[in-house]
């Protein structure tokens, strides 16, 4: 028995079998990787593993330490409430991508170097993709391109920088970056930030998400981000940038969502919010907060999987994903209604609930780094969080006007997922030292005293105030929002539109231009040619030709066939050559 | 017991109770606010009992409108088939 068995390999090779399997079989085999990952994670020591060296490269395929390991444990145990989720599904496909995803994931947490990095990165792109993919439909394949497109281009920039890295420092080990920021850092940077969904490197989730397949979302929502959180805390701690871009993602989602009308994308922008918290932590860059920024990650990767299972057991139930089109449903799904809440409850940071010993810790850290306007701002976002997804998407989802849809609770594996994401919130908040003697530094952090618990309450729930004197205000509007999409959305069509007229218009400009000026005079030329060929040229050939003719007739009559007249002439020769010789000779 | 606790929020039979039942609530939370213990306190508003609800209330109200604002006034909401 080894101590390592790298949980990404499970996934990766344990894929393969999945479409050769059946019924009752496959779904045991689906539940059962899942469950020795977990293990292999729980099990695993600290220490490197896989070195090896190719291409006079050094390769680390794993690192193990105490911030992998956290990822890795969460990473594990949602691949495992997303698979129960996803466990009525006929059709490998998507269980075959999860996996793929899931598995690269991994192997982004534990590479030690980053080729190795960068071939799960790209990994895990184009299996996410696929999840977006397999929902029919021609929005679904649109936004599924444009997601590949971007995460391809992001791959790029992230290349070209661990290239410009590996020549200037001599190695492509992964880890924190020490020198002066360069460029190559700032592309490293850049690539990790468009992971994380950092404004305006955003736009790319909130437009793929929510046209991902129902289950295929749950997984989205979970590791992508998340991975880049992983990295940044791993490469960039304690980068001033990042504190400030995290500040500024974290009401930039929540303002976005006042806006929104899709209910997952209301979700999808919550991520933004949230993982903005995470990179603030980052960027500060302080054990508190790094162990803040991680520790919210684990949080949030249950609750907001809860939040997308919920919305999305209503859009498998419904068909319908507008919030102008949703409402009444807790008479029919009170089940789904009491465990999305659940999952409200820990995003909005309730008491007893996972967001609450998590989210605060970032904002402590920042308190206790004396940077004021950060703590206010955080504040401020935690209100919204509490706006919309714990008050506006379940008011208009669930409550609100009932718009006499017929629905029924979602199939059962789809509640048990839920119920294990629901049961982990609030265990986590109401017991957080497990999670806490996980974390890569230790924790000198209390969550439950009686100020933060009263001030907590006071935030939130003078929010629900504000939504109840205010409800007519945030009624949701058909209508799409404006993000930096925009300018590849947008920005394509004028490429398109520059291709089809301007472009176009030059071609037949050209075109015509050589049909009416070009082609006569090559034809004028052609004819000209063919005159000189023909009386010049031709007339030259033949006369030489003639002459070589009538040359060659004379000279036939010299051969008489008669030996001694050749022999004559061989003597004549030879006494020619013999004077001739004699008088150059002298 | 799942099924009743969301009719309670639900259904409009309780319209009352729930409001009577959310304001006792905020009472209680502002009262708690002045009545815990204030040991370390890093700004000026962690020394102000009731603050975290004032910011709350206003935070709340500030994202609405300034969302709906940047929404309509700022071009940011368009139509659903804008880029079609």
């Amino acid at each position: 028995m080894t101590d390592f068995v790298h949980p990404a390999l499970l996934f990766i090779l344990g894929a393969l079998p999945i479409p050769f399997l059946k019924g009752s079989i496959r779904k045991a085999y689906l539940l059962l990787i899942p469950a020795l990952a977990i293990l292999a994670v729980l099990t695993m020591q600290p220490g490197t593993y896989g070195a090896a060296q190719i291409i006079g490269q050094e390769i680390l395929i794993a690192k193990v330490d105490k911030l992998s390991i956290v990822f890795a444990t969460v990473f594990t145990i949602m691949a495992l409430i997303g698979i129960v989720y996803a466990l009525h599904l006929t059709r490998a496909g998507q269980h075959v991508a999860a996996f793929i995803y899931v598995g690269s994931a991994l192997g982004v947490v534990f590479a030690g170097d980053y080729l190795t990095l960068f071939l799960f990165w790209e990994g895990m792109a184009f299996a996410s993709a696929c999840l977006v993919f397999a929902q029919p439909g021609e929005q679904a394949m649109r936004a599924g391109f444009r997601y590949l497109m971007v995460h391809i281009t992001g791959g790029v920039v992230l290349l070209g920088g661990i290239i410009l890295h590996g020549v200037a420092t001599g190695s492509l080990l992964f880890g924190p970056i020490e020198r002066e920021m360069g460029v190559a850092s700032y592309l490293i940077l850049a690539g990790f930030m468009l992971n994380a969904a950092v404004p305006p490197l955003n736009a790319w989730l909130t437009d793929a998400y929510p046209e991902a397949t129902v289950t295929g979302a749950v997984f989205m929502s979970a590791f992508t981000t998340k991975t880049a959180v992983y990295v940044l805390a791993r490469a960039f701690p304690g980068t001033e940038l990042l504190v400030w871009l995290g500040t500024v993602m974290a009401l930039y989602g929540v303002i976005y969502a006042v806006l929104e009308n899709d209910c997952r994308r209301l979700l999808a922008y919550h991520i933004v919010s949230q993982v903005g918290y995470m990179v603030a932590g980052v960027g500060i860059g302080t054990e508190m907060a790094v162990n803040g920024a991680a520790s919210h990650a684990f949080a949030h990767i249950l609750y907001k999987s809860l939040l997308f299972m919920g919305a999305g057991a209503v859009i498998h139930v419904t068909g319908r994903r507008k919030l102008t089109e949703l409402g009444g449903l807790y008479r029919t799904m009170p089940l789904t209604v009491a465990l999305y809440m659940v999952g409200a409850f820990a995003i909005s940071a309730f008491p007893f609930f996972s967001g609450f010993v998590t989210k605060s810790m970032v904002v402590a850290a920042a308190e206790q780094d004396h940077r004021a306007l950060v703590v206010l701002a955080l504040t401020m976002a935690s209100s919204g969080t509490f706006l919309h997804t714990g008050l506006k998407l379940p008011y208009y989802m669930f409550f609100g006007t009932d718009q006499g849809l017929e629905a029924r609770e979602p199939p059962r594996n789809m509640l048990v997922a839920m119920g294990m994401a629901a049961v982990l919130c609030i265990t986590i908040g109401v017991f957080p030292q497990p999670l806490y003697a996980l974390l890569p530094y230790p924790v000198h952090f209390e969550p439950y005293t009686g100020v933060h618990v009263t001030e907590s309450l006071g935030v939130l729930m003078f929010t629900a105030l504000g939504f109840l004197l205010f409800l007519k205000a945030l009624d949701p509007e058909n209508t799409i929002s404006i993000d930096t999409d925009w300018f590849y959305r947008k920005g394509a069509k004028h490429f398109m539109w520059l291709a089809e007229k301007p472009l176009a218009r030059y071609e037949k400009a050209v075109s015509d231009v050589s049909e009416t000026a070009a082609l006569p005079l090559l034809h004028g030329a052609a004819r000209a040619g063919l005159w000189i060929d023909l009386t010049g040229v031709d007339g030259v050939v033949n006369s030489v030709a003639r002459s070589i003719l009538r040359g060659g007739g004379a000279l036939r009559r010299l051969q008489t066939g008669v030996v001694t007249h050749y022999a004559l002439a061989m003597i004549v020769g030879v006494i020619a050559a013999t004077i001739v010789f004699a008088v150059a000779w002298r | 017991m799942i099924k009743r606790v969301v009719d309670f929020f639900g259904d409009g039979r309780y319209v009352n109770q729930r409001h009577r039942l959310f304001y006792l609530v905020l009472v209680l939370i502002v009262v708690a606010d002045f009545l815990v213990p204030r040991g370390h306190a890093e700004y000026l508003w962690d020394r102000l009992p009731g603050w975290s609800a004032v910011y709350g209330f206003g935070s709340c109200v500030l994202l609405i409108f300034v969302s709906k604002f940047l929404g309509h006034q700022g071009g940011l909401m368009r139509r659903e088939d804008y880029y079609d």
